[in-house]
């Protein structure tokens, strides 16, 4: 009933995608088509909420006669499936109530109109995929759909080369999926899920899937070193969309990931736990250290999704070493950490990209050296922006924290585990996860306080003005929910348990039935937090403390010049910039994992050239994977060019040779 | 229910109460040590009164934001360390919060004093605010580390059950132990903003980092900042004292002799913290701001390594 529902709905999206065109030289079709968006994206999260909360309903399979005629196309909704599918329309509701105010500034609507709700559909379908064809093919149309709106804007320098990598890598994944699933079904070509389910492969084929997995959902993810694509493809696309992508489809990625590795490839072996929160934490660190070198605010945010990835793929790969070693408490821990933080970085995520875009709106810049002092002319988008940043840099009592901080209560169950390099390697791993949440805070420090803060750098910044309604709406639903999220985590983690159930076949306890609401992941000795409390204490002391003094004290106030230390200088560029604010965490952290290096120029006395100061980063997973392997793919086309002028007789003996050739291989291997 | 009520009140007060003292008294003994008289013991007490009947002087350019940070970062801070136990263990509310949390919600007043520090717009603000960020980037990791390090001996994240864990026969001498006291305590200096990281007593030194934050603030706005960094001295204080001195505190259902006694052995615990701050301080001279990583990494290297010989040890057990 959900199931064909759900189908339902991401029909209507591709029957919008198809009017659109028709419409889109109409006044109208930005509010027709981001309006019809709105209801199906809210109507498909209703559905996939009720069927999360509603175990009795989960397990419905479909069977639609279109795709392979000897396969069909199976759809599935099972408990992970609907918690992806929470997450996505969420997401999508939200983006789509965005952009129908947004949505009015574009200026080529016809580029983006048509692919946006097809891009919506197209990760709505991969979710109830379940067969490997309609899978794959539900992710290639979601990353096609999303490539195009990435060149909405192709003419603008740096676009075209991003949605060349985009599509370059987005293909990659895709081969590897192909051949994971290949290899999952085997000889016998058993291509739906619950074959696939039913003969798990030998542990050294799995373990080849497991790596294929990682590559092609890694790459789409933003995986270090697989995460070259996205800070330029990300922000590349108009910003609902870039939300979109940031928020919603790198959590596609990680649900291809949890699909094959947890549910159709068995059991773990322990190594997997090994290699996958090793991935994660240096995701995680590299991704939050790019993230504090940017100066444009969208492409610090996308860095800043890589960073996420890589701490929910600490909580995936912790999940896996548990399970190898048969520890499903612990397992069930992570994982709902991970997927906890799953969520919680969809809302966090769109929230922010809604935020750069209410400021890229109002002031045509993504650059912060040339924003700044727009809290006092765009209040609100700065109110939500604040709860976004707080919550992103995992600070109490917002909802990022809640994740990190089960994270990290699965990382303190890990001694348990048997394995010496698991020993090594988890504790380094925990250190990681730390330094990152830590690094994520002066991250957006920077972000908000370069843009908001401070005095405004230049005259756009200066005439901003506050954005529409609807955006407003879309950022204030998703602050307000990033505080629910974290002050009432138990119910959130309740609804996490179906999945986890299915997962790892164990539970974390019942959290509603705690008093005042607090979560216990383990047992009450153990550990326990409870955001309610601490956000009513918080606002409690404040509000006692601002009244007690106001009113027994003093509330007097005069404006007058800022003091700083009796020079003030009214020119604004003499604040901190955001090339400024890193400076000192580039030269503590950069000078080894990037070579940074700074140069000061000084000329001579008594000439009148200004003095520069020139910073220089490498990029080292572009230099040294990507740089070469390009190199090599331009020499190995330059040897083949050869073959595109033979004459006739020459191909004549290819082709002949070739055949031999196979036939050859055909026989030895028989 | 009624007593843990009690004492999570108490708890409350005394921290607030107490923490001025305890500044003002390292202030003393310094002085003392360098052969000044220095201001009387009561002093803060007296200077936080004087601020908050001043008026604010606001900059042109500050926001909502400004205002509302000062407010924010005390109720943070104070939350935090009145879920800290320091007299007696069994607080009603120590479960909404462990150790992890109290980590976080000092990063949460950090979080806002930082862009406080933005908030103005002048140079000042903003290098305080870099650096101290910078600073939070090592220390705070290295703090979660020793968090680990306890927590794996203990068990627990709680502080309450940490600190009942540490007085029981279970612990011994640990190598582990020791490296998280060692890492504890350069973080809470670090964190502090004292000697050798930053100077609490200048105003004008290009070196300033957490007076350069608050550069900007005046009247009650600056005592609210003033007393939330009271209160941070005498959490980490009082967190050093728990876990790794943990007699004295007394238990949910004794007496109220076990109480007083509690009482008593805080204020020795804090007198005998605050001198030892005030002689190492005396002894050592301020560093540079680009050496701050090396003695803020080993923190974190230590704190790693013993987190590390814990997950090692644990084969043998």
């Amino acid at each position: 009933m959900a199931l064909a529902a759900l189908l339902w709905c991401a029909s209507a999206l591709l029957a919008s995608a198809v009017a659109a065109p028709l419409l889109a030289r109409h006044r109208a079709a930005s509010a027709f088509v981001y309006g019809i968006s709105l209801c199906v994206s809210a109507t498909g999260l209703v559905l996939s909420a009720a069927a999360l909360l509603s175990p009795a309903s989960l397990g419905a399979t479909l069977v639609l006669p279109v795709g392979l005629p000897w396969l069909g196309a199976h759809f599935r909704l099972d408990a992970l499936a609907a918690f992806f599918l929470v997450v996505i329309n969420l997401g999508g509701a939200a983006a789509s109530l965005y952009a129908l105010g947004y949505g009015r500034h574009e200026e080529a609507p016809g580029r983006v109109l048509p692919f946006y709700p097809a891009f919506l559909a197209g990760m709505n379908l991969v979710l109830l995929a379940a067969d490997a064809f309609t899978f794959l093919f539900s992710w290639e149309f979601m990353s096609l759909s999303s490539w195009a709106l990435v060149m909405a804007h192709h003419r603008r320098p740096g676009n075209a080369t991003a949605g060349y990598l985009y599509l370059l890598m987005a293909s990659f994944g895709t081969l590897a999926l192909l051949l994971a699933f290949g290899l999952l079904a085997g000889a016998s070509g058993g291509y739906e899920f619950q074959a696939i389910r039913q003969a798990p492969p030998s542990s050294a084929i799995a373990s080849v899937v497991l790596v294929l997995a990682l590559i092609g959902a890694g790459s789409k993810a933003g995986l270090v070193p697989l995460h070259v694509w996205l800070p330029l493809a990300h922000p590349a696309a108009p910003t609902h969309v870039s939300a979109l992508m940031s928020g919603v489809m790198t959590k596609v990625a990680v649900y291809g990931f949890v699909r094959i590795v947890f549910d159709l490839l068995g059991s773990p072996a322990w190594w997997w736990g090994a290699l996958v929160p090793l991935l994660g934490g240096v995701t995680a660190v590299l991704g939050v250290l790019y993230a504090l070198l940017q100066e444009d605010l969208k492409r610090l945010l996308a860095y800043s999704t890589v960073e996420n990835i890589g701490i929910i793929f600490i909580g995936l790969g912790l999940a896996l070493a548990f399970e190898a070693n048969e520890m499903t408490g612990a397992a069930a821990l992570a994982l709902t950490a991970a997927l906890l933080h799953v969520f919680n970085h969809s809302l966090f995520k769109s929230l922010l990209f809604f935020g750069a875009g209410a400021v890229l709106g109002a002031t045509g810049e993504r650059n912060m050296e040339r924003l700044g002092g727009l809290i006092h002319r765009m209040p609100r988008t700065a109110l939500a922006f604040l709860v976004g940043s707080a919550a992103i840099s995992a600070l109490p009592p917002f909802n990022g924290f809640v994740s990190e901080w089960l994270t990290f209560q699965a990382i303190l169950l890990s001694p348990a585990l048997p394995q010496w390099l698991l020993k090594f390697l988890v504790p380094a791993v925990g250190a990681l996860l730390a330094l990152s949440a830590a690094l994520a805070g002066a991250c957006f420090v920077k972000a908000f306080g370069i843009t908001f803060l401070g005095r405004p750098r230049t005259p756009i910044a200066r005439e901003a003005a506050e954005t529409d309604r609807w955006s407003l709406a879309a950022m204030l639903t998703l602050a307000a929910l990033c505080l629910l999220a974290g002050i009432l985590p138990g119910y959130f983690i309740d609804a996490l348990a179906p999945v986890v159930e299915a997962l790892t076949g164990a539970n974390l306890p019942r959290q509603e039935q705690l008093d005042w609401l607090t979560i216990v992941p383990v047992a009450q000795s153990r550990s326990s937090y409870n955001g309610l409390l601490l956000f009513f204490f918080i606002a409690l002391a404040a509000g006692v403390g601002a009244e007690v003094i106001h009113r027994f004290a003093s509330r007097s106030l005069r404006r007058s010049a800022a003091w700083d230390c009796g020079f003030p200088d009214p020119s604004p560029s003499t604040q901190y910039t955001a090339g400024s604010f890193s400076q000192p965490i580039r030269r503590v952290f950069g000078s080894v994992l990037f070579g940074a290096r700074e140069e000061v120029r000084m000329p001579p006395p008594g000439d009148s050239r200004p003095a520069t100061l020139e910073v220089r980063l490498r990029d080292v997973p572009w230099d040294v994977l990507y740089a070469p392997t390009a190199k090599a793919v331009d020499f190995i086309a330059g040897l083949l060019n050869r073959l595109q002028f033979l004459t006739i007789r020459g191909y004549l003996t290819l082709v002949f040779g070739a055949l031999v050739a196979l036939l050859m291989v055909l026989t030895l291997w028989q | 229910m009624i007593l843990d009520a009690f004492v999570q009140l108490g708890e409350m007060l005394v921290v607030l109460l107490f923490s001025p003292l305890l500044v003002g008294y390292v202030r003393k003994l310094k002085a003392l040590l360098v052969g000044r008289r220095g201001p009387p013991m009561l002093q803060p007490y007296r200077d936080l009164l004087k601020l908050l009947r001043k008026d604010v002087v606001l900059a042109e350019s500050a926001s909502w934001l400004f205002r509302v940070a000062p407010y924010l970062i005390f109720a943070c801070t104070w939350v935090a360390a009145a879920l800290v136990p320091t007299f007696a263990t069994g607080l009603l509310f120590s479960y909404a919060a462990d150790m992890i949390a109290i980590v976080a919600l000092l990063g949460s007043a950090r979080f806002m004093l930082a862009l406080a520090g933005l908030d103005v717009g002048t140079s000042f603000g903003g290098i305080g605010s870099s650096r101290e960020m910078m600073i939070a980037s090592l220390a705070e990791p290295a703090m979660l580390m020793v968090v680990f390090t306890v927590a794996l001996l203990a068990g627990s994240t709680q502080l309450s059950s940490i600190a009942a864990f540490m007085q029981g026969p279970g612990v011994g001498l640990r190598v582990s132990l020791a490296m998280a006291l060692v890492a504890l305590v350069i973080v809470a200096i670090a964190e502090n903003g004292r000697i050798p990281v930053d100077n609490p007593a200048t105003h004008l030194e290009l070196t300033m980092v957490h007076e350069a934050m608050i550069l900007e603030y005046s009247g009650r706005h600056l005592a609210m900042i003033e007393l939330a960094s009271h209160l941070k001295l005498l959490l980490y204080v009082s967190v050093i004292g728990c876990v790794f001195a943990p007699w004295g505190l007394a238990v949910s259902g004794q007496g109220l002799a076990a109480y007083l006694t509690g009482l008593g052995v805080y204020a020795a615990k804090l007198a005998a913290a605050g001198s030892l701050l005030a002689v190492f301080e005396t002894a050592i001279a301020k560093m540079r701001v680009f050496r701050y990583s090396d003695f803020l990494g080993a923190a974190l290297m230590l704190g790693i390594l013993a987190t590390l010989l814990l997950f090692v040890s644990r084969i043998a057990a």
